[in-house]
C-alpha cells in the first residue's frame, strides 16, 4: 500500500477518535477529499519541480503512534532555548506532554488546538479562523487539515502580550520505525497585541521521520508578531512546513527561518496583506552539507496600497547538498505604493552542491518599488585576501566570511538568547572556531 | 631585511611587474610614486602574497627567506603588514573582535597561548587613544559603512596592534583629510624603530610631508626608473611623471 492510500483508509480509523457533530470535521471531511483528488504533488508541478516526495512516499509510516512516550527533560535540554524562562508547548510522538510543558490561561491563551477545538468557549473563534487562510487547495495543507486535531493554540487578546516568548517544540523518539506527524497550529494575535514564537522539530531517532505541519497566524491591526523556525533536525528525519500569515492593517509580522539540518525541508511560507501600512518579513540563513535538501517558496501578496515586505534568504550548500529559492510576489492593482524588497544570495562551497534559485514577481500597480536579486557565487576573494593577510588562515578566514555572510540575517532577532544561539549553531555548522565570543 | 630581485609578475597573463630590484634595510622608510597603472598597488599586493597574481621570476625575500610559497597568513606571520588602499568590508565582525582573531592566530602561529583578555582589551584601548579613534567605532562591523577616512585610520588602527616589521602602506593618504592625514601620519612615526621597516606607496607627494622618506623610488611600467632621495619627491611633484617617463624610454 503505498503512503496515499494508507492515509485515506487511515482516516476512517482517525474518525473513530473524534467528534463527528463537531463542526470542523466538516472541514476535515472536504479535506480529505481535495487530498484524495489531488495526492501527492509531484515533480511535474512547477512549485515541485526541484523536490520529490517519491522516496518519503515509500516509507511505511505509522499514522499515529501506538503509545504515549515520555522523554528526561536532562536529555533534551539542548533542544530548548532554556537560557531563558518561556512558555513551552511540548509534543511527543505527536501527543502533548503536560510534564514538558508550561502553557497559561493568565490573560492570554498558550494551549492545545485539542481543547480549543472540543471546549465550547473556543468554539467562537475556531469558526471565526480555522483554516480561514490557509489553502484549501494545495494537498499537503489539505492532508494537514483532514487529520488535524493536535497543536499549539496561541490566542493573544486585544493590547496584550504574554510575559515571555513561547516555544513549540515536537519530539520524535523512534518507538515507532517510522512516524508520520502532522502538527497543526494556530495563532490569533488580536489588535495591538504581540507575541513571540520559537517553533522546532526534533528527531531523537534514526528511524525515519516525517513531519507535515500547517501554522496559521492571524495579526490584527497592529499587531506584531516574531516567529522563528529552528530546523536542525536529524538527516532521517523530512519537513513539510506550511505557514499561512493573514495580516490587517498596521500589522507586522517576520517569520526566520534557520535550516541546518534534516533530510528533506521544505517551507511554504505564505503572507496575504490585507489592510494598509502593513510590514512582512521574511528572512532565512540555510547552511546545508551531506545530501540535505531545503526548499524555500515564498509568497507575499500585497492586496492594499501602502505596505512593505522585506525578504532576505541566505545560503551556504556544502558536500552534495542541494537548496531551493522560489520567492513570490504578487503586487495587486490596487495595491499602489507597495514597497517589496527580495534578496537570495547563496555561495556553493562544493562542486556537486546545487541551488536552483527563481524570482516571480506578478505586479499590476503601477507606482511601486519592487526590488530583487538573486545571486550564486564563491566567497570573495578579496575579502578573503584581506582576512589572510593579517594573519588569519585560509581555513578559518573561509568561515569567517561565510559567518559574516549568513550574519547579517540575524540582525533583525528580537531575542537576544536566540541571536546567540544561532549565531553558535552557524560557527559549529562552518566547524571551526571563530577565536572570539559571539 | 626585505630584498626583492628582478621580480616579474602577472595577472591573467598580463605583464605588470617586469623585473624590480629593491632592498629595504630595518629602520628605513622607503616611497613608490608613480603614474596610475605603473604597478605599485600590485607590487604591494605581491609582496603580501595575492594568489592572483603570477610571480614569473625573480624573487622575494624576508630576512633572508624567500617569501615565493608561503600563503599570505604565513608571511603575515613572519611580520608582513599591508594597508589596504580599498579594505574590505566584513559585515557581523566587529573591530574587536577581528583583531582578537588577528593577533590570536599571529600568536598561535608562532606557538604562543591566546593574548589574555585584559591584556589585549588594555592594547585595543592603547592603541585606538593614539590614532584618536572613538571607542564605539570598535563595536562596529569591519568596515562596513565607514568613511573613505575611518577606514584608512582603521587600517593603521591594526598595523599599531600587529606591529610588524614590514609595513606597506598603499596609498593611505587617498580619502583623507588634512586633520586625519596628520592623525595617520603622527600614528605611523610613533610606531617606527630601528627594527621596522616602512614601504609607503604614494601617488602624490603631501603624505611625504609627514612620514618623511630616506628614499623615494619612481615605478614605472613595472620598473623602478628612478631612485633619491627625499628631494626626488618634491621634484616629482613640481614636475609631473613626464619627465622620468621620457628618461625611462631614452
Amino acid at each position: 500500500m503505498d503512503l496515499k492510500e494508507k492515509l485515506l483508509s487511515s482516516f476512517l480509523a482517525f474518525e473513530d477518535t473524534v467528534d463527528l457533530d463537531n463542526p470542523v470535521h466538516e472541514v476535515r471531511s472536504k479535506a480529505i477529499k481535495n487530498f484524495e483528488e489531488k495526492g501527492f504533488p509531484t515533480k511535474k508541478q512547477e512549485a515541485w519541480k526541484y523536490t520529490s516526495l517519491n522516496t518519503l512516499q515509500k516509507v511505511d509510516f505509522s499514522i499515529f503512534p501506538k503509545e504515549e512516550n515520555t522523554l528526561d527533560y536532562k536529555d533534551i535540554k539542548k533542544y530548548f532555548l532554556h537560557e531563558i524562562d518561556t512558555y513551552k508547548i511540548v509534543f511527543i510522538d505527536g501527543v502533548y506532554s503536560s510534564y514538558l510543558s508550561e502553557t497559561t490561561h493568565d490573560g492570554v491563551d498558550v494551549c492545545l488546538m485539542s481543547s480549543a477545538f472540543n471546549k465550547p468557549m473556543y468554539r467562537q473563534v475556531i469558526e471565526a479562523y480555522f483554516n480561514k487562510v490557509a489553502s484549501q487547495d494545495e494537498s499537503l495543507t489539505s492532508l494537514n487539515t483532514a487529520f488535524s486535531k493536535e497543536g499549539a493554540y496561541i490566542y493573544i487578546p486585544k493590547n496584550k502580550a504574554p510575559r515571555k516568548p513561547i516555544q513549540i517544540v515536537h519530539f520524535a523518539t523512534g518507538n515507532e520505525a517510522s512516524l508520520m506527524l502532522q502538527p497543526r497550529n494556530l495563532v490569533i494575535v488580536e489588535e495591538n497585541a504581540e507575541v513571540q514564537i520559537i517553533e522546532r522539530h526534533q528527531s531523537l531517532t534514526e528511524n525515519e521521520v516525517f513531519t507535515n505541519c500547517v501554522t496559521e497566524i492571524f495579526a490584527a491591526k497592529s499587531a506584531r508578531v516574531d516567529y522563528y523556525k529552528v530546523q536542525n533536525d536529524r538527516e532521517t528525519a523530512s519537513l513539510i512546513d506550511n505557514t499561512y500569515i493573514d495580516q490587517k492593517r498596521s500589522s507586522n509580522v517576520s517569520v526566520h527561518t534557520f535550516s541546518f539540518g534534516g533530510k528533506l525541508t521544505r517551507n511554504n511560507l505564505n503572507y496575504y496583506q490585507d489592510g494598509e501600512h502593513i510590514d512582512s518579513t521574511l528572512k532565512g540563513v540555510t547552511i546545508l552539507g551531506e545530501k540535505q535538501h531545503v526548499d524555500h517558496h515564498t509568497l507575499v501578496h500585497h492586496q492594499q496600497p501602502n505596505c512593505e515586505s522585506h525578504q532576505d534568504y541566505k545560503g551556504i550548500f556544502g558536500e552534495k547538498s542541494t537548496g531551493v529559492f522560489n520567492g513570490k510576489i504578487i503586487v495587486d492593482k490596487i495595491a499602489q505604493k507597495t514597497n517589496a524588497f527580495q534578496q537570495n544570495n547563496n555561495i556553493l562551497i562544493s562542486d556537486k552542491a546545487t541551488i536552483n534559485t527563481k524570482p516571480q514577481l506578478e505586479i499590476f500597480a503601477d507606482d511601486v518599488k519592487c526590488s530583487h536579486g538573486c545571486t550564486i557565487g564563491q566567497l570573495d576573494a578579496d575579502a578573503l585576501f584581506y582576512l589572510q593577510s593579517r594573519g588569519i588562515p585560509k581555513k578559518e578566514a573561509t568561515a569567517l566570511l561565510m559567518y559574516a555572510f549568513s550574519n547579517n540575517v540575524l540582525d533583525s532577532v528580537r531575542i537576544p538568547e536566540l541571536k546567540v544561539r544561532i549565531n553558535k549553531i552557524i560557527a559549529n555548522k562552518l566547524g571551526v572556531n571563530l577565536g572570539f565570543d559571539l | 631585511m626585505l630584498e626583492i630581485k628582478d621580480l616579474h609578475a602577472s595577472v591573467e597573463e598580463k605583464d605588470i611587474l617586469k623585473g624590480i630590484n629593491l632592498n629595504v634595510n630595518a629602520g628605513e622608510v622607503h616611497a613608490i610614486m608613480g603614474p596610475n597603472g605603473s604597478g605599485k598597488s600590485t607590487l604591494a599586493s605581491v609582496i603580501a602574497g595575492k594568489e592572483e597574481f603570477e610571480v614569473e621570476k625573480g624573487s622575494i625575500s624576508l630576512d633572508g627567506e624567500d617569501l615565493e610559497d608561503l600563503a599570505p597568513e604565513e608571511r603575515a606571520h613572519k611580520g608582513i603588514f599591508l594597508s589596504f588602499q580599498y579594505p574590505v568590508e566584513i559585515p557581523g565582525v566587529s573591530v574587536t573582535n577581528f583583531m582578537k582573531t588577528a593577533i590570536n592566530e599571529s600568536r598561535k602561529a608562532k606557538g604562543l597561548d591566546d593574548m589574555p583578555a585584559n591584556q589585549m582589551l588594555k592594547l585595543i584601548r592603547e592603541k585606538s587613544e593614539m590614532l584618536e579613534i572613538d571607542r564605539k567605532f570598535l563595536s562596529r562591523s569591519l568596515n562596513e559603512g565607514f568613511s573613505g577616512g575611518e577606514k584608512k585610520r582603521n587600517e593603521i588602527f591594526q598595523l599599531a596592534m600587529l606591529e610588524p616589521k614590514l609595513a606597506i602602506l598603499d596609498e593611505t593618504d587617498s580619502g583623507l583629510d588634512i586633520d586625519a592625514l596628520r592623525i595617520v601620519a603622527n600614528g605611523v612615526n610613533k610606531l617606527r624603530n630601528k627594527d621596522n621597516a616602512i614601504v609607503v606607496i604614494t601617488h602624490y607627494q603631501r603624505l611625504l610631508e609627514y612620514i618623511v622618506p630616506d628614499f623615494v623610488h619612481v615605478l614605472y611600467d613595472g620598473k623602478i626608473v628612478k631612485s633619491g632621495g627625499k628631494e626626488l619627491a618634491l621634484e616629482l611633484e613640481e614636475k609631473g611623471y613626464d619627465w622620468v617617463k621620457q628618461e625611462a624610454v631614452v
